[in-house]
């Protein structure tokens, strides 16, 4: 439908996101650095720190990406292109740890790998503790790399096949077939998926101050902790410009990585690349990385049901050995409202807010996400311009959002509608990332020859994009899902006790002493966890109308 | 772009507009601790046919900064839980109303620290060493009893306490060995360092991954938590017990006691009803509705305590003083010095 791309049609498929942008991102942003920002802020003492810590951010999000690519890009080709049983739940399990509060991960890994964690029942003597740069680092990868499973694994489903098997005809090898062909075919999703996986590093907060430990600051955690705690409100903003800029001159670099590599190639039907593993040695490798890949999410994970429905208490005063013993105490302790708190979150409420938040948010983002994306697949001079200053809500500071919402929008702040907007503000920079390289390998003579043959444009999109898209819109709508889930962007407003999520019912039971407390927040902890993957199957087997085997 | 935040806030509006009508709404800015009964709240509902609405703006700090950037346009009526370490901050943003409560008299003087009556004391609570009783029965430790003590090589990395820069119990900590060594505190906490403290970002990780007594059984038995922590481990324990598995440490200095005031904002549209709702915060219903819910005390002497804080929450007799204004001239010179000396 767009190829034609007259000036009214761009214009039309941009007013939507960039309004959205311009009032819910730009506006309040610019607002709060025009009030804080002051050049006095330009001292030799915070330029100094602002490097240090900008170095220190840029070192952990590099070291960060490639770990998470090391993992990733072998995962998406295990998924992309194997058919294996348990396939679609270790899939979705990937996808689990993105929605997680970082306090739950933390539990997790400590469960596991913690001074009394099940590691050191293996392993008695390691004095093993989770903190410091191996911990920033692993977290990330934990969190990330479905990203790169997503994005990769998508484009690498819709490869032809015939290409690969026409490079081996001609006799390359192996090697050469995946250096000179799938990946110059790969690139575009795999730069996409390297910048978002970078941008969410970047700006990573709650994994430093939690795991990291007190020595380690980002810029983010430097922004929260002069903003918020000091009100060192100049300070902050410096570091805000900072790491905006930094943002932007990563985006403008992947635009220029993107512009010269998008080919289109003939889809492909997913299934047509799916085969079992054939010969023994490619039965092991495969089936030793699904045990590697599945113990490194499921691991962590599983320590929470089963924290969870473990009463881990000692006998009091005369404690010899940790004594373990199963109970369903904690669950049928979230329905009561034991001490008749006006805060009380019954579970099923805060479940049915979540989904509410995390339906609307998958809507709000597919809305605005498809037009932009669109325009992108087929950029002009105007998409270059525009396309880096989409990434920027990525790489910007909630924290110095959530000021500039408390300037902007001091009434509209509190109420329950906004809560999806600043989800969609994190999930659609996923979104039309997720969207763009499928819209751009779209052939145009597919849609030449539908035209030719007398479809209307409307006809064109249904039968030629549509069927290609269907996939990616998935994958999208996934994204946005889990972002809203895992309340990323939510730092940016005031919570409305009437109106608590899941993770909002978790960070309550946490801020209190008392076993009984614990137990219920890795409950709560538990059904997110089976919520979202619950959520990702179903979104994953829906069948979209019209959709091929795309 | 005006246009369109226009439209946007007249369709909220009309959203909003669905929702039943109550003659009075009376917003409460609070932090993300602040809990209460339902009965409690709806008693005041009643008496004053008005609803009341509680806004969750993060923790102390954060709650007490948004308020005062958006004094302007202020997004309550009322602001609960700005405590002595913040209290010159808010004062000198001038973003509330003075206001004297009748209620007040009976609250003694120590609590009653603002002369210009701008804020009004509710609860307090002290921020003192929690400890594993049944490490140190198990080990035959004694406990300790001083700061001095934990600079002991007995108590080597025994002890987790929370980063001050980002932690409001941290920052108490720091403030008692600030009071009971004065300029020497460095010093000290150079010696804590040497041997083993642990520091970790907030109380979350320190007491659930930390500390040994907590359900998170982590590997240090002393950890900064609160002096009503041992009564929260009863009520919240499962199975239920019959003796607290944790203690505080409450020898004279070693706790810092924190006051939690009451404000009413400048710019209110509900000022009778503001200063209604602060006496109320005073009532003995409120005040002893408080210790269950929030895990702090009454500043109302009037106020019965309920059994497991009598039982087992220790109050220190004497806990560390700081002036509040002395508090607030250093508070970031001490936290710069602190980290460059224990982070560094």
């Amino acid at each position: 439908m767009f190829f034609a791309a007259p000036r009214l049609t761009r214009f039309l498929l941009w007013l939507i996101p960039l309004t959205f942008l311009g009032l819910f991102f730009f506006h309040p942003f610019a607002r709060i650095l025009a009030l804080t920002f002051t050049p006095a802020a330009l001292t030799d003492e915070n330029i100094n720190l602002s490097f240090d810590v900008l170095l220190f951010t840029l070192y952990q999000a590099f070291l960060s990406t490639l770990l998470t690519l090391a993992l990733g890009l072998p995962s998406a080709c295990l998924f992309a292109k194997f058919d294996f049983r348990g396939k679609s739940l270790l899939r979705a399990l990937t996808a689990v740890p993105f929605m997680l509060p970082t306090v739950v991960v933390a539990a997790g890994f400590n469960a596991l790998l913690g001074s009394r964690g099940w590691l050191s029942f293996l392993f008695p003597l390691s004095n093993f503790q989770f903190v410091g740069l191996p911990a920033i680092l692993i977290a990330h990868v934990f969190y990330n790399t479905t990203i790169v499973i997503r994005i990769v694994g998508n484009a690498l489903s819709r490869l032809d096949p015939r290409i690969d098997q026409a490079a081996h005809t001609l006799g390359a090898n192996d090697f050469r077939t995946f250096w000179h062909v799938t990946l110059p075919l790969l690139k575009p999703a795999l730069t996409a998926s390297a910048l978002l996986v970078f941008l969410f590093d970047f700006t990573s907060f709650g994994v430093i101050l939690l795991l990291g430990g007190p020595s380690f600051s980002t810029l983010e955690v430097e922004i929260y902790i002069q903003a918020v705690k000091r009100l060192n409100l100049s300070l902050a903003a410096l570091l805000s410009l900072i790491q905006l800029l930094c943002t932007l001159i990563f985006s403008i670099l992947y635009t220029r990585i993107i512009s010269r590599n998008t080919t289109q190639t003939a889809p492909r039907s997913v299934k047509s690349n799916l085969r079992k593993p054939r010969t023994l040695r490619e039965k092991i490798l495969i089936a030793s990385f699904i045990l590697l890949l599945s113990s490194f999410f499921l691991a962590p994970l599983l320590a929470l049901p089963l924290r969870s429905a473990t009463r881990l208490e000692a006998d009091r005063g005369q404690r010899g050995e940790v004594q373990y013993g199963l109970t369903a105490d904690y669950y049928t302790e979230l329905f009561v409202n034991r001490r008749g708190s006006i805060f009380y979150v019954p579970p099923i409420q805060a479940t049915l807010n979540s989904l509410g938040y995390a339906t609307a948010t998958v809507f709000l983002s597919l809305l605005l996400g498809f037009p932009a994306a669109s325009a992108l697949a087929k950029p002009t001079r105007l998409e270059k311009f525009l396309d880096p200053l989409l990434m920027l809500p990525l790489g910007a500071s909630a924290v110095t959002l959530g000021l500039g919402f408390l300037v902007t929008f001091p009434r509209l702040l509190a109420l329950p509608f906004i809560v999806p907007l600043a989800h969609t503000l994190i999930a659609l920079p996923f979104v039309i990332r997720t969207l763009q390289p499928a819209l751009a390998s779209i052939p145009d003579r597919l849609r030449h020859a539908a035209a030719a043959l007398g479809a209307s444009p409307f006809q064109v999109w249904k039968n030629v994009d549509w069927p290609i898209l269907s996939r990616a819109t998935l994958s999208a709508a996934t994204f946005a899902f889990t972002i809203s889930l895992g309340e990323f962007g939510a730092a940016i407003l005031l919570s409305r006790p009437e109106y608590p999520t899941i993770p909002v019912a978790i960070a309550r039971f946490l801020s209190q002493p008392g076993g009984l407390n614990y137990g219920q927040a890795m409950a709560m902890a538990t059904v997110l966890l089976v919520l979202t993957t619950l959520g990702i199957l179903l979104i994953e087997k829906l069948r979209l109308p019209g959709a091929g085997e795309f | 772009m005006k246009k369109s935040i226009f439209l946007l806030s007249s369709f909220f509006f009309l959203l909003s507009a669905c929702v039943p009508k109550v003659s009075r709404t009376l917003t409460i800015m609070t932090h993300d601790s602040f809990a209460i009964s339902r009965e409690v709240v709806a008693v005041f509902e009643d008496e004053n046919n008005a609803r009341v609405v509680f806004l969750a703006s993060g923790d102390a700090g954060e709650m007490l900064n948004k308020a005062i950037l958006s004094k302007d346009a202020p997004l309550a009526d009322l602001l609960f839980g700005v405590d002595n370490t913040f209290l010159s901050r808010a004062l000198e943003a001038n973003i509330f109303d003075a206001y004297q409560s009748p209620a007040l008299a009976s609250v003694p003087a120590a609590f009653r620290l603002d002369p210009t009556q701008q804020v009004t004391p509710v609860d307090y609570g002290d921020v003192c060493i929690n400890y594993d009783k049944a490490y140190f029965a198990e080990k035959n430790l004694a406990v300790p009893q001083t700061f001095e003590d934990l600079t002991n090589p007995v108590y080597k990395d025994l002890l987790v306490v929370e980063n001050p820069a980002t932690s409001s119990p941290g920052l108490a900590f720091l403030l008692a060995t600030r009071a009971h060594f004065d300029d020497g505190y460095l010093d000290y906490w150079r010696a804590l360092k040497g041997n083993g403290v642990v520091v970790v970002d907030g109380w979350e990780t320190a007491y659930y991954t930390n500390f040994s007594a907590s359900s998170g059984k982590g590997p240090q038995p002393m950890v900064v938590s609160y002096a009503s922590s041992p009564a929260a481990e009863v009520i919240f324990a499962d199975p239920p017990v019959d003796d607290a598995p944790t203690a505080s440490i409450v020898s004279a200095g070693t706790c810092f006691r924190q006051i939690e005031f009451v404000g009413i904002l400048k710019g209110t549209q509900h000022r009778a009803l503001a200063e209604k709702f602060v006496d109320f915060m005073l009532s003995t219903q409120f005040q002893e509705d408080m210790p269950l819910q929030m895990f702090v005390y009454p500043v109302n002497p009037s106020a019965k305590m309920p059994d497991a804080f009598v039982k087992y929450a220790q109050v220190p007799s004497q806990p560390a003083m700081l002036a509040f204004n002395d508090i607030a001239a250093n508070r970031d010179k001490w936290i710069d010095e602190w980290t460059n000396t224990v982070l560094k």
